[in-house]
């Protein structure tokens, strides 16, 4: 009889699932996660993985990682270090072995521990048999031989065998986390609905783990985390692309416009692309472009046939959309770009994720081009930017731009499931009277009428040459063009009426404001709690409209001492923030290609305040 | 009462495709012609409603065209013409959508969306304004300028091959792929009306002349003396005979067509080769295409190939159909709460 094992209640943890790119870590994680939902805590992920599909096996570059930060109170990131590592082999732990909190858990595959993946990790000597990994408690297990005796007589080839040691992994860490298996067990169920004897081993494997947690003497605590309290409703986990994709699907239901998406596979925005293209029965048209430029010119071509109208890309492809969007603001058209930030420049770092992108998003087209600029702040919130984007692109017939990035793409968080008649009304107008018709007219918006294709008697011609405004002829007018210029310029400041007020988390005003924009808001709001907690006063204020800046913008900075700004760039929007309003920012740029960490920001906030706390 | 009704002929005429713009190409300019051509061959365009047709096109002098044209219309940018097109066909289907290209603009910068389009049969018209020359950059090679040609950028004789468009569009896909000159405006216009009636990807490349930066490019073509021993008028089941007296042939000499004299003796009108525009197989058609790589032999005007396959906006609409009819109309509320929900109460 195995004895009594100690229960121990935690708040929170963070956990890292680590292996080769072919060893299921990804879906280990999104597993753990799912079940941890269900469970009711709050969480927080990152997926962090290698742009090579399959990196060469047992090396530290082909390592690729899960994080996930769950807790009984709500949180807002992914958690900055690991309180427990499950690594399949030997490079897993070297990779990630820094990134660990002193005295954390690492739980070890041992049987990857041979000579061949200790040699690919590059360690010279067996680290679990010497002190390489002192100051860490090391659980060593032998996950792949355990998992070849729970399948012993099973009809799979020994590498299918193999291949199901992720889910002895999850078994083991549901047991020590206190997590039911049912969720794992009906998602293998429908997974391999068609193979019985994948469900078989993946079933016989996720048990044999979790009772190996049981059984073992090795494990004498498991942890339990209470469920959190998070407002009533309905939740579900959601990513940020699938809530961009979900965004435009509400959009396009509330407007009543079909959605045409027009785009080129690109990492890491490829996914909005295939979620929408299973909606085909909500009127969904996809096409898959021959490249980048077909995709945002395609969808141009949707919406001046009367189409609510999108393209999805990451930062090489806004670059090769630029002469376009220049296009769909001359048409006056409304177009969505969704551009999912990556690490830059050029092919950079596909997978990991950046805020590089602003600058080019807001300035990075030939001519006087402004285009209204969007930022998801969540991987929820990517679902009401998506229906943001839209309402303003339709309203004032312009191309808008919508920023999230890689971490807000793949990670994922508990969604408060909004009702459909919750959500915002889009109004449309399409011009069907002749009467008086011009393709250039201005409403009270400065818009021009949306009459389409297959309209009688409203036949006109549009195109990316200037337009005298009204009539819409072609014009080289000098003083037209002028205007035209000042025109779609204040068409975008016009917007400043439709989007909310910057609202700030604190006092009004005092020391020290942390100002942040897009995906760093989940850092940054757990930084200044902790520096509250610290004894610090610091108000914080997240910009999700960067162009045009909501109305009080410049009151709500003016009202700070000092201003800090964390960016995972070199300062653009402190940039834009210096030249518009002519106020010192204080800049905290680090560009790893990971979301920031809480101790960064609040390292940051100490320093400015110096001894300035209440204490 | 009268017994004597009035009756107004509402028929749409060429003048109303025209617009109130001033038309601005060159004195002499090709394009003159095949404005003035489509302008009269759509009033005869069947079951095609004046409000459902739209004209694309990117840039250069020929993409000036739907600026000319009393339909819908949009001017793009440079070589994108094909993925405008595709975007308004693709969402609405019942428009007839058009485009209007050069050939620095289809086949140079925009070559990569014109391929695709051929590829998946999207169902547009394109007419290539093919002068073999940048005009509006004011002269220029092209892709489709001969090689060794003199230009502002080729003052030792351009040193690129070029493209063969009709090759181009067969070795692409496309299901219509004919042929015309600027100047013989009837057979211009039947090529028109034949690609409008086609259900597909059709494309129609024009001889045209540019007056000022490659005049007299087609000549040989167009010239009374000079053109019916150089032209080769393709007719579906009639057999390829050509030259002032009629007298020259094409036959098949092993895999290869060989221009020939008839009744001398050696060649009789039975050994001619007869065209079939609706072969399902490409090699007619491409063997002919290639005649216009070959000086000693005449150049084929005419649709080269016409055949029938689903199209893309087609099949995409056919799939939003089918999905719907299996899984009934979307319902936003069931899938923003499909998949692992909890409660919290």
């Amino acid at each position: 009889m195995p004895k009594e094992k100690e229960v121990q209640s935690l708040s929170e943890v963070t956990v890292r699932f680590a292996g080769d790119s072919g060893d299921g870590m990804q879906l280990t994680g999104s597993q753990f996660s799912d079940t941890t939902a269900l469970m009711g805590n709050d969480l927080s992920t990152l997926p962090d993985y290698p742009a090579e599909i399959r990196a060469p096996i047992g090396t530290v570059y082909g390592v690729s990682g899960f994080q996930l930060h769950f807790s009984s109170t709500d949180i807002h990131t992914p958690g900055d270090r690991p309180d427990v590592l499950v690594a399949m082999n030997p490079a897993a732990v070297k990779k990630n072995l820094s990134e660990l909190k002193p005295g954390a858990t690492i739980i070890v595959n041992t049987d990857a521990f041979d000579r061949k993946n200790l040699q690919l990790a590059k360690y010279e000597t067996n680290p679990l048999e010497d002190d390489s990994y002192e100051g860490f408690e090391v659980f060593p297990v032998p996950i792949a031989s355990l998992t070849a005796k729970a399948l012993e007589g099973s009809s799979l080839s020994p590498k299918e065998v193999s291949r199901c040691k992720n889910f002895f992994a999850l078994g083991l860490m549901y047991w020590l986390f206190d997590r039911p298996l049912d969720q794992t067990l009906n998602w293998i169920q429908r997974k391999f609905s068609k193979t019985p004897e994948f469900v078989d081993a993946n079933t016989k494997a996720l048990t044999a783990g979790y009772n190996y947690g049981e059984n073992t003497e090795i494990f004498n605590t498991r942890y339990s985390i209470e469920p959190a309290k998070l407002p009533k409703g309905t939740y579900r986990s959601i990513s940020g692309n699938e809530a961009t994709a979900l965004g435009f699907l509400a959009a396009s239901v509330k407007s009543g416009l079909p959605l045409f998406l027009g785009s080129y596979p690109i990492t890491p925005a490829t996914e909005i692309l295939q979620y929408l293209s299973n909606y085909k029965n909500f009127g969904v048209k996809t096409v898959q472009a021959e490249d980048e430029i077909a995709g945002i010119t395609s969808a141009i071509g949707a919406s001046f046939a009367g189409n609510l109208a999108i393209t999805t890309t990451s930062g090489p492809g806004l670059a090769l959309k630029t002469e376009a969007i220049g296009l769909a603001l001359m048409t006056e058209l409304p177009l969505v770009i969704i551009d999912v930030q990556r690490g830059g420049p050029s092919t950079g770092l596909p997978t990991k994720t950046e805020q590089a992108d602003l600058l080019q998003a807001i300035y990075g087209r030939n001519g006087e081009a402004p285009v209204a600029v969007l930022a998801a702040s969540t991987p929820s919130d990517c679902f009401t930017m998506a229906m943001e984007a839209s309402k303003l692109a339709i309203k004032y017939m312009s191309p808008v731009i919508l920023l999230t990035d890689g971490y807000l793409a793949n990670g994922s968080e508990p969604w408060k499931i909004p009702h459909v008649n919750e959500l915002p009304e889009i109004p449309v107008k399409f011009r069907t009277e002749k009467e008086g018709f011009a393709p250039y007219l201005r409403d009270e918006n400065l818009s021009r009428p949306w009459a389409k294709p297959g309209t009688p008697g409203l036949e006109h011609r549009i195109g990316g040459l200037e337009k005298a405004n009204i009539s819409g002829t072609v014009s080289y007018d000098p003083d037209n063009h002028d205007l035209m210029i000042n025109l779609r310029a204040q068409k975008v400041k016009n917007m400043v009426n439709d989007i909310p007020d910057l609202t700030v988390d604190g006092d009004m005003e005092g020391e020290l404001l942390v100002l942040g924009w897009g995906g760093t808001l989940g850092a940054i709001k757990e930084a200044v709690i902790k520096a509250r907690q610290a004894g610090y006063n610091v108000s914080q204020a997240h910009l999700k409209y960067l162009n045009p800046l909501p109305k009080n913008t410049e009151y709500v900075l003016k009202g700070f001492k000092n201003v800090l700004l964390p960016e995972i760039n070199l300062g653009q929007l402190a940039k834009i923030l210096r030249s518009e309003f002519l106020i010192p920012i204080k800049q905290l740029n680090i560009m790893r290609g990971l979301p920031f960490r809480v101790s960064d920001i609040e390292d940051k906030i100490k320093e400015i305040l110096g001894g300035k706390n209440n204490d | 009462m009268t017994d004597k009704i009035e009756v107004k002929d509402l028929k749409i005429t060429a003048k109303d495709f025209a617009t109130d713009q001033d038309v601005r190409w060159c004195p002499g300019c090709g394009d003159y012609s095949i404005l003035a051509q489509v302008q009269r061959s759509f009033p005869d365009l069947v079951g095609i409603k004046k409000e459902n047709i739209v004209w694309i096109s990117g840039i250069g002098c020929s993409s000036r065209f739907p600026y000319y044209m009393n339909t819908y219309g949009f001017h793009g940018i440079h070589g994108r013409a094909p993925a405008i097109a595709t975007g308004v066909k693709v969402s609405h289907p019942e428009l007839s959508v058009w485009v209007a290209a050069g050939d620095g603009d289809l086949l140079s910068i925009g070559g990569n969306h014109f391929i695709h389009t051929c590829r998946r049969n999207v169902d547009l018209k394109i007419l290539l304004f093919n002068n073999r020359i940048y005009g509006l950059t004011k002269g220029q090679y092209s892709p489709t300028s001969e090689k060794g040609k003199i230009t502002k950028t080729s003052p030792y004789g351009s040193v690129d091959y070029p493209f063969n468009p009709i090759s181009l569009a067969l070795g692409s896909g496309a299901t219509f792929v004919a042929r015309s000159l600027d100047r013989d405006t009837k057979h211009l216009q039947e090529m028109i009306k034949r690609a409008a009636a086609h259900k597909g990807t059709a494309f129609v490349e024009i001889f045209q002349n540019c007056s000022i930066f490659n005049d007299g490019a087609f000549d040989i073509l167009t010239d009374k003396k000079t053109k019916d021993d150089n032209v080769l008028v393709l007719e579906h089941g009639k057999p390829m005979i050509f030259g002032v007296n009629k007298n020259k042939g094409i036959v098949m000499d092993g895999a290869k067509p060989k221009a020939v004299e008839i009744g001398n003796g050696k060649f009789r009108i039975e050994d001619v080769i007869v065209h079939d525009e609706f072969d399902e197989s490409p090699v007619l058609a491409t063997l002919l295409s290639n005649l216009t790589e070959d000086p000693t032999m005449p150049t084929p005007i005419g649709v080269f190939r016409q055949i029938t396959k689903p199209t893309y906006d087609g099949e995409v609409e056919a799939q939003v159909n089918s999905v719907t009819n299996k899984k009934g109309k979307g319902d936003l509320e069931k899938v923003l709460f499909a998949g692992n929900t909890w409660q919290v109460n």
